[in-house]
């Protein structure tokens, strides 16, 4: 009989529990934000991708001390040699025997720069640039699009040469180019799902309810286009990446002894008959790289997406 | 007749809005599509004014310009004594935490990005910036219950919610400043019928509770029935006939308005109804009939009525000092 009592007695304490543990944790209001970070989190793909890039990108920050050689220094002895654990060559060295190891990381500090810098300058310029002038329609619309497309008209290495002659030859500049002939796609891009947005019922009632138009876009055109931006953007890096190594080819980015993954790749596919592993280490960390963005980038828009919860 | 002594909370006054429209060829003139072509009527406090009338008859144009969403092209709309037509977006914004909408779609009118404790108190948030986070969510939650829902779904998202509840969001939206008027665009047409019901109670209680006036669009008229105070019928932008609930369903003049109301289903199958069945199609707005723009599927219609457009004519019966008004030239001649 006592059994009973405190079987029934248990049950009441419990139902008692959960019903004031879900009434404690409803209460706290929570963003879309920060829903996506915990959905983010549960995203084993993109986490693993973020653990991987911050270990390339401390890799690349500490390379200094990673390695016992220099990123410049030639060594007579051990030109163009395959992967030598012993000497300290992990990578292996190029034709000028130089260390490979060390040059890679070297590479992937202004790969990840150039990549991250001006997909940034791309994703913030263009994402507003193209919310306004869809969501403003009408005559401001096609002034700023008017002048996107002349934008576009320019010839990028033209644009680029122009700015090397004006501010001189400097890194940061590259940023500066890739991020300012980006974002035009994207404002594009943005313009586009704005026009489809706009038109919302949603949004008609945020104007009824006296929202600012600043806030309107800001609140909910531009979460509500995410999704594309996100996969543009991931896009966006790669391509980044690969033009940079293009100028550096052409002697507008980086300078020898200062290398990126670009231009590692593309010396390392001259040789590549003869001295493989100059192409497949610096090759494997971009392409390592790029996974990561895309899984990150993939997990990004399921996350912002509640109807994915 | 007795003079009404409540100032009227809003008045418009020979409202039009008209669209341009883009004829595709560049030579030609590009021609206006009258939405609203001259509407007038009163709206008092605490009274529920329904606003009935074929699909593309204007009724939901001439809500959103009633609101300034939209701008007119022509006439005034008066807020408590006080003109509010061409109002910018900042001169309007005060104003806007004192009227509200509802909206046809509930699961559009919800933004699917946010939670609905952020949707509900995006209003508040907006006009009173001074508010703590806990405050504001103590209204949210209050409100919540209010409207009938549960408070502890504050986090969800909007697609997780049935038509019925996502109205009431819309409805917590827009009732959280306490607003004076609320434009309803046809808030139950697209739910299900035992829903429609307890949305329609649900704006009833409200309207008791908080002394709220309603500017009801609709296009079903037992709803209209239920819930209204006066009617007021629109066709092709104009006004028909505009009386008090049960004199336009007992006794209604205007031939279109007949028509309309012998349209509705008797709930009772052994009753047969006299049914007057109009002809042809809703003429088009941008080229509408000279005179009465009724006149293409009148019974009645003669010479008389292509001439010039009627205007809306007291005729009522009972000493009531709401009146009945009817836009027809041939009322005489109509029996009801």
């Amino acid at each position: 009989m006592s059994n009973i009592m405190n079987v029934n007695d248990k049950l009441a304490t419990f139902n008692d529990n959960f019903s004031d543990s879900a009434d404690l944790t409803e209460v706290v209001g929570r963003s879309l934000w920060q829903d996506a970070r915990i959905r983010l989190m549960r995203n084993k793909a993109a986490v693993v991708s973020m653990i991987i890039l911050s270990i390339i990108t401390l890799m690349a920050i500490f390379a200094p001390w990673l390695s016992s050689h220099p990123f410049d220094e030639v060594y007579w002895d051990f030109i163009q040699v395959p992967p030598n654990v012993a000497e300290g060559f992990w990578f292996g060295t190029d034709e000028n025997g130089r260390d490979l190891f060390v040059r890679t990381l070297y590479g992937a500090r202004v790969s990840l720069m150039v990549g991250l810098v001006a997909t940034t300058v791309s994703l913030v310029i263009g994402v507003v640039y193209g919310a306004v002038a869809g969501y403003m329609g009408g005559r401001i619309d096609n002034i700023m699009m008017r002048f996107v497309d002349i934008l576009y008209s320019l010839p990028f290495m033209f644009f680029v040469i122009i700015l090397m002659v004006i501010f001189g030859r400097n890194i940061y500049l590259i940023f500066v180019a890739l991020g300012a002939v980006e974002w035009l796609t994207m404002a594009r891009i943005v313009r586009g799902q704005t026009l489809a947005v706009k038109k919302k019922e949603f949004v008609e009632a945020a104007h009824a309810s006296g929202v600012s138009t600043t806030k309107i876009i800001f609140r909910h055109i531009i979460p509500n286009i995410l999704g594309p931006v996100i996969v543009y953007m991931t896009l966006t890096i790669p391509q980044v990446i690969l033009t940079e190594s293009f100028l550096s080819f052409l002697g507008l980015g980086v300078q020898e002894p200062l290398t990126s993954w670009g231009v590692l790749i593309s010396e390392g596919a001259k040789v590549m008959e003869s001295a493989p592993w100059m192409l497949a280490f610096p090759a494997t960390f971009l392409a390592i790289t790029l996974f990561c963005f895309n899984f990150i980038g993939d997990g990004l828009r399921d996350a912002l997406d509640p109807k994915d919860r | 007749m007795s003079v009404n002594v409540k100032v009227p909370i809003l008045t418009v006054d020979n409202l039009k809005v008209h669209f341009p429209v883009d004829t595709g060829t560049f030579f030609t003139k590009n021609k206006t599509l009258k939405a609203v072509d001259g509407v007038s009527f009163q709206l008092h406090e605490g009274e529920t004014l329904s606003v009935v009338g074929e699909s593309g008859c204007g009724k939901s144009t001439l809500g959103r310009a009633v609101l300034q969403l939209l701008h007119n092209t022509d006439g005034q709309v008066v807020w408590m004594g006080q003109s509010i037509t061409g109002h910018s977006v900042k001169e309007m914004r005060p104003l806007r935490k004192q009227m509200q909408i509802i909206f046809q779609d509930p699961l559009a009118s919800l933004d699917p990005r946010m939670t609905i404790g952020e949707i509900i108190a995006e209003p508040l948030v907006t006009h009173h910036p001074e508010l703590a986070g806990k405050a504001v969510r103590y209204r949210v939650r209050e409100m919540m219950d209010i409207v009938g829902l549960l408070p502890r779904m504050i986090n969800r998202y909007p697609h997780e919610f049935s038509g019925g509840q996502c109205q009431r969001i819309g409805i917590a939206r827009a009732m959280i400043l306490q607003p004076r008027v609320i434009v309803c665009d046809e808030p139950v047409s697209a739910l299900d019928v035992s829903i429609q019901a307890q949305i329609i109670n649900l704006l009833g209680e409200l309207q008791q509770k908080f002394g709220l006036s309603l500017l009801f669009i609709s296009h079903d008229l037992s709803i209209v029935r239920h819930i209204s105070h006066r009617v007021m019928v629109l066709y092709l932008g104009n006004v028909m006939e505009i009386a008090d609930k049960d004199d336009l369903y007992n006794s209604p003049k205007h031939p279109y308005t007949q028509a309309l109301i012998s349209a509705v289903p008797a709930p009772d199958p052994a009753v047969r109804k006299k049914r007057v069945v109009l002809k042809g199609d809703l003429p088009s707005p941008i080229d509408p009939p000279s005179g009465c723009v009724f006149r293409t599927r009148c019974l009645y219609a003669d010479e008389q009525c292509s001439q010039k457009k009627p205007d809306l004519v007291d005729c009522s019966t009972s000493g009531l000092n709401r009146r009945h008004q009817v836009a027809c030239y041939k009322i005489e001649t109509i029996d009801d």
